[in-house]
């Protein structure tokens, strides 16, 4: 063969592959099969999340914020009323606490659940994705009981969550709860002794702590290579602090590490909500000071030029309750990792800037330098092993 | 069994088991219009495009999955354009996307349709901003619309039912793109038939 004149070929990966978990574009410079070079191209799925909730009211942006990761949409929710209550200096009641923790963690099986389906199938193992759907599916139903909405929930409020959950819903998720471990082990089953996946995802796409954490990773990304790092142990929010839960963390950083830490994360938050369960204390969900919306009094009467969403406390306006030209930044432990909101407000109803510090941008930086010297197949392996959601990313 | 065979293959007289579809069965015949066979054949196997953009596409794959099992329509995704007849533009098309969304509808075999699922494919949805297109039936011509943010699954299927019904009074020869017309510039993607759904010459 002659080697004068090979010269490396260009491949475009995307943005409509079924491997890419959306419309994330890669650029790959190959030498034979091993990458030289690759680059990722984002912003396909910009869509002016932060532009848009600078015309909107701080109780209106709640909605925008389920569609950035839409798949874990309550973890959002939670993030972005954080921010606004910590702004507006609202104390939210016990009960909605412990209500949003158990459906955050909720959210965080599903977005796991889903991450594994697709993870595994990319990787060649199909038959994982019909199971981790089958359970999703009831998760969804759960979540449509209490929400009314099964992706997209929308359902906390500043100040606390919108309606409460009832004795039904209670006891249907105590039974998915008590399943769900068996179930963990029958996926556990499926993957762990296969001797593709093991030979896919050991020592691939290798991390160390160092360049994790330099790198600005978040999550089980970050736990896998052995960094203990969890916003709900370091900075608690919501019923965080009362209930009690480790955080699994790796040890070699590879793909593996970073699955078994997920793996083990679904255990953990099966046993939050089973301590969330048998804590639930009784009381308000909605804190008295919490924003409302002064609607139209009929909705015969509305009239587009005249509509005014104003948000009111008590009779008083809520710029009243704002503490002007300030700024706060709340964070979340999302499934992917550090969920982070900064809004900075002047004296108006509306945010005048709301940054979001989105994992999954962060952790789409890092793609080229695990891509670097690894081979095509492990591209997919390595987008599926540390989770991005497009929608975040590009927001 | 044999017996049972002989019987119902003596029975001569043409039976009409519905309207334009005869049965001859001594001749083991059925008597139809090509026109029935070919959207028959295209309505029982609409094969869509894996295409996710956005939230939709979570909502998509949720049907295809265990719980709601598209396949038993005879609906399977395709990874690919070349194997696809519909495509299903599952959430919010920006700006920077669009081409690669037209690119892929002409990479699609004809006849091709479009389903645009949930708000944002239908309207641009709350995405109304400088990046978003509002609606992919900007660019593309589209032949269900699934409202929702996102819409449910079952959703979802009634508007491949439907797609399947609006096959099923379709002629089979059709010469160029009935559906609708494709504003993005035809000639940059090499689809010099694209034709118009007010052209005179179409509604002739």
């Amino acid at each position: 063969m002659n080697l004068e004149n090979t010269k490396e070929l260009i491949i475009n990966m995307g943005p409509q592959h079924p491997a890419t978990h959306g419309v994330l574009r890669l650029v790959l410079e190959v030498e034979g099969e091993v990458i030289k070079r690759c680059i990722p191209y984002i912003g396909y799925l910009h869509r002016g999340v932060e532009k848009l909730s600078e015309d909107l009211t701080y109780v209106q942006s709640l909605p925008l914020t389920d569609r950035l990761d839409y798949l874990s949409s309550m973890v959002n929710n939670v993030g972005f009323c954080i921010a606004v209550e910590k702004l507006m200096g609202i104390e939210v009641p016990l009960r909605a606490k412990f209500i949003r923790t158990i459906l955050s963690e909720m959210a965080r099986i599903c977005s796991h659940l889903v991450w594994i389906a697709t993870h595994a199938l990319d990787i060649g193992a199909m038959t994982v994705f019909l199971y981790a759907m089958r359970d999703r599916e009831k998760l969804l139903e759960l979540f449509e009981m209490v929400t009314g909405a099964r992706l997209t929930v929308s359902y906390p409020r500043v100040g606390g969550v919108r309606c409460d959950i009832n004795e039904e819903f209670i006891n249907e998720l105590s039974d998915f709860i008590n399943k769900f471990p068996e179930r963990v082990e029958e996926y556990e089953t499926l993957i762990d002794k296969n001797r593709v996946w093991l030979k896919r995802t050991k020592g691939v796409g290798v991390i160390t702590a160092e360049e994790a954490i330099n790198w600005g990773l978040t999550g089980p990304t970050l736990r896998g290579s052995g960094v203990y790092y969890d916003v709900r142990k370091f900075f608690p929010y919501d019923a965080y602090d009362m209930v009690d839960f480790e955080v699994p963390i790796g040890k070699n950083g590879d793909i593996y590490d970073r699955y078994k830490c997920r793996m083990l994360e679904f255990r953990q938050s099966a046993r939050i909500i089973k301590q969330c369960i048998e804590k639930l204390p009784e009381g308000a969900i909605l804190a008295e000071e919490s924003p409302k919306i002064r609607m139209p009094s009929s909705p015969l009467k509305i009239d587009k030029n005249d509509i005014q969403f104003e948000i009111y406390v008590e009779d008083r306006n809520i710029e009243d309750f704002i503490k002007k030209f300030t700024d706060v930044y709340a964070s979340v432990e999302a499934p992917r990792g550090e969920l982070g909101f900064y809004i900075v407000c002047d004296d108006s109803a509306k945010p005048y800037r709301m940054r979001v510090r989105a994992p999954s941008f962060v952790h789409a930086g890092v793609l080229p330098k695990l891509c670097e010297g690894a081979l095509i197949a492990d591209v997919i392996a390595n987008i599926g092993s540390i989770d991005i959601v497009l929608g975040e990313c590009d927001r | 069994m044999s017996g049972l065979i002989k019987i119902f293959d003596n029975h001569t007289e043409a039976v009409e088991v519905e309207k334009g579809v005869t049965v001859v069965p001594a001749a083991n015949t059925i008597i139809t219009t090509i026109d029935k066979i070919a959207s028959w054949g295209r309505r029982s196997s609409l094969w869509p495009l894996t295409f996710g953009l956005a939230c939709c596409a979570i909502e998509m794959m949720a049907a295809g999955a265990s719980h709601y099992d598209l396949d038993r329509f005879g609906v399977i995704f395709r990874a690919s354009p070349r194997q696809a007849d519909v495509m299903i533009v599952a959430g919010t098309v920006s700006k920077k996307m669009a081409p690669v969304v037209v690119n892929l509808y002409h990479q699609m075999p004809e006849p091709r349709y479009v389903i645009a699922m949930g708000s944002c494919a239908c309207s641009g949805g709350i995405f109304n901003t400088y990046s978003t297109v509002q609606g992919v039936d900007e660019i593309l011509p589209v032949d269900v619309y699934i409202p929702g943010c996102p819409p449910r699954p079952e959703a979802l299927i009634e508007g491949i039912l439907n797609l399947q019904e609006k096959i099923k009074n379709e002629s089979y020869y059709r010469e160029r793109c009935l559906s609708g017309v494709c504003l993005i510039e035809n000639s940059k993607f090499g689809a010099k038939d694209e034709s118009h759904r007010n052209s005179e010459e179409i509604k002739r």
